[in-house]
């Protein structure tokens, strides 16, 4: 702690600094600890013999590393694979409507003057503030009336037609790709539809890129709307699988602990891979 | 003082480039015949088509019907309802047991407070160069994007009669089982606890963002002026993160009234530690009383937009507010 490089910034030049660099330290590693440490637990719990879960203490390591049994229980008796592919195939229709959609949602607004313009700016933008789940009592009746409910096709519709933040995002994006563009391939004779699919669509790249991975991170996580829209088991996503599979292997935690780092891991995967599109993704969503 | 000197310039350059920019595309159309013809009225409508028939379905249209239904006695199921006026509306304002959830929200509440501290330290402590800066900013945001069901799992390990926190406390000597989940108070404690833990590495980035868009050259102006690191975070990272900050008290508030997962998955809403949305929920889809629950969520809605339109008469000058 106390070989630190010397940084301006962090030590301020003066000797009392070192004290605080290594409090600052400290206070990140007890942080890191705080974080870590529920989900070292599970992962070592998952790795148990039930024999050691209910002798041994939470803390205690396992004997067989490698006892990946209760992964397997998990994901045959939890219907993991099911659940896998059913959410693969909400997140890939999803995504792709919803890039769509934003794209030329935002193409429309921005590229365009018409009457009622400002009407449609509005009702995105108070739609921002109806928060999903207190209108879902209504909305469940509106999707019944369809006769969707049970099918994958409500979570998809859901994702698809809800999601105002990406609108936001690929609208702040179009404004800054110039007019020029559009001008000069329409005086090549370009029409409007191939303006947006060969000038703007790849042009939004970046955009579509954090679009993708928010999108992606929150449906692959979502609960709520899978639970209430698709009860039957077969329906499972992997959060309904998981919440699931709770019900009979109440007290075998081996076996809830193998299912939950078996939910946790792809998205640590993908986080390590991509973490500077993910930083900024969050945070361009969030703020809108 | 430094207040208004750090912040004007940002807003003044966003102006700047973004007003001359959209002008010439508005005032004065390059190729006037194109503009005139009637085709150009109708394309945008075509691009629009499906996002409004999508956003009026399923946005527009629940909202519509919410406040229709909460008027009625409709059980979501039965053909006929009758219009009952007010008399939901009575009914949650005046049984306790219907009530009494909103007061749950206060432990989130508090949590959220301290959720934006921490958040608020780490991301100042973190724009400093530090070492393994990435391998901790990477630790503090991970949870944010762990599965609700998932996190719910791993916590009733933590929390259960000598389960991960128990062992942990007995190291240090406080010593005994307790039932973290076993009475209202330790139970949505413990709850709220499991919120910080899970969102506090978004508030972190998205501090961590804002501070880090401040230029260097004003620390270091600061620094040959002699300013402490107070001094520095009090006048020049405070003002800089303002409007992210009062975005997350807002995200603050309309969460802890709106918190689902977390109290469900673990508790199923047991011990006291049901919160609005449990309560609504339970209400339209195992007790049949879309009415009653109707009600429930209208009150919720107008309580999420208030709270929105407060805050933006008190930060008019935001980044929450893009067209």
């Amino acid at each position: 702690m106390t070989t630190l490089a010397p940084d301006d910034r962090t030590t301020g030049g003066t000797g009392r600094p070192r004290i605080g660099t290594a409090l600052t330290y400290l206070s990140l590693v007890v942080a890191s600890l705080v974080v870590l440490l529920p989900l070292v637990v599970v992962l070592f719990t998952s790795l148990k013999t039930n024999h050691e879960v209910t002798d041994g203490g939470a803390l205690s390591l396992p004997d067989d590393w490698l006892n990946f049994s209760n992964y397997a229980t998990a994901f045959n008796d939890g219907h993991m694979l099911t659940a896998f592919g059913n959410t693969a195939f909400i997140l890939l229709l999803s995504i792709t409507g919803t890039v769509l959609i934003g794209s030329m949602t935002a193409y429309a607004i921005d590229r365009f003057e018409f009457r009622l313009k400002k009407t449609v700016m509005a009702l995105f933008l108070i739609a921002t503030l109806v928060p999903g789940v207190t209108t879902q009592v209504a909305t469940f009746q509106v999707v019944n009336s369809f006769g969707l409910v049970d099918t994958r096709w409500a979570p998809i519709l859901l994702y698809m037609g809800t999601d105002i933040v990406s609108i936001y995002i690929f609208l702040q994006f179009i404004r800054g790709i110039p007019t020029s563009l559009d001008e000069a391939a329409r005086l090549d004779g370009a029409n409007t539809f191939t303006i947006y699919r060969k000038i703007i669509f790849p042009l939004l790249k970046p955009a579509i890129a954090t679009v993708v991975i928010v999108k992606g991170i929150t449906t692959y996580n979502d609960f709520y709307i899978p639970f209430l829209y698709m009860p039957s088991e077969d329906k499972g996503t992997i959060s309904t699988a998981l919440f699931r599979f709770k019900g009979p292997f109440g007290a075998h935690w081996e076996s809830i602990s193998a299912g939950a780092i078996l939910v946790i891991l792809p998205t640590l995967l993908i986080f390590l891979f991509l973490q500077r599109y993910i930083y900024n993704g969050f945070a361009q969503g969030a703020t809108k | 003082m430094t207040d208004t000197t750090s912040k004007a310039p940002p807003a003044h350059a966003r102006h700047a480039t973004s007003s001359p920019r959209r002008r010439p595309g508005r005032g004065a159309p390059p190729t006037r015949s194109w503009h005139d013809h009637p085709l150009r009225r109708i394309t945008p409508w075509l691009f629009l088509l499906a996002p409004l028939a999508l956003l009026i379905t399923f946005t527009y249209i629940p909202v519509g019907n919410m406040i229709y239904y909460s008027f009625t006695d409709w059980d979501g199921v039965s053909p006929d309802r009758e219009i009952v006026g007010l008399d939901n509306y009575t009914q949650l304002f005046t049984r306790p047991e219907l009530f009494r959830v909103f007061f749950v929200s206060f432990y989130y509440l508090a949590a959220s407070a301290v959720q934006i501290v921490i958040a608020l330290y780490f991301a100042t402590v973190l724009s400093f160069d530090l070492r393994f800066r990435n391998f901790f900013k990477g630790i503090l945001f991970f949870p944010y994007l762990i599965n609700g069901v998932a996190i719910g799992f791993v916590f009733l390990y933590f929390f259960q009669d000598g389960g991960t926190l128990d062992s942990v406390l007995s190291w240090f000597g406080v010593g005994g089982d307790h039932a973290w989940l076993g009475d209202p108070e330790s139970a949505n404690t413990s709850l709220a606890g499991v919120s910080v833990w899970r969102f506090t590495g978004l508030n972190f980035v998205l501090f961590l963002g804002a501070i880090q868009s401040i230029p260097g050259e004003l620390y270091e102006a600061a620094q040959l002026d002699g300013a402490s690191r107070w001094q520095q975070f009090r006048h020049i990272i405070a003002p800089g993160i303002r409007p992210v900050l009062s975005l997350s008290v807002i995200l603050a508030i309309s969460g802890s009234l709106a918190v689902f997962e977390i109290p469900y998955i673990m508790t199923g809403g047991a011990t006291g530690t049901s919160t609005f949305v449990i309560q609504t929920v339970k209400l339209a889809f195992q007790f049949n009383k879309t009415g009653l629950a109707s009600a429930c969520a209208v009150v919720l809605l107008l309580i999420i937009l208030v709270v929105t339109w407060v805050q933006r008469r008190l930060v008019p000058d935001d980044k929450v507010d893009l067209v």
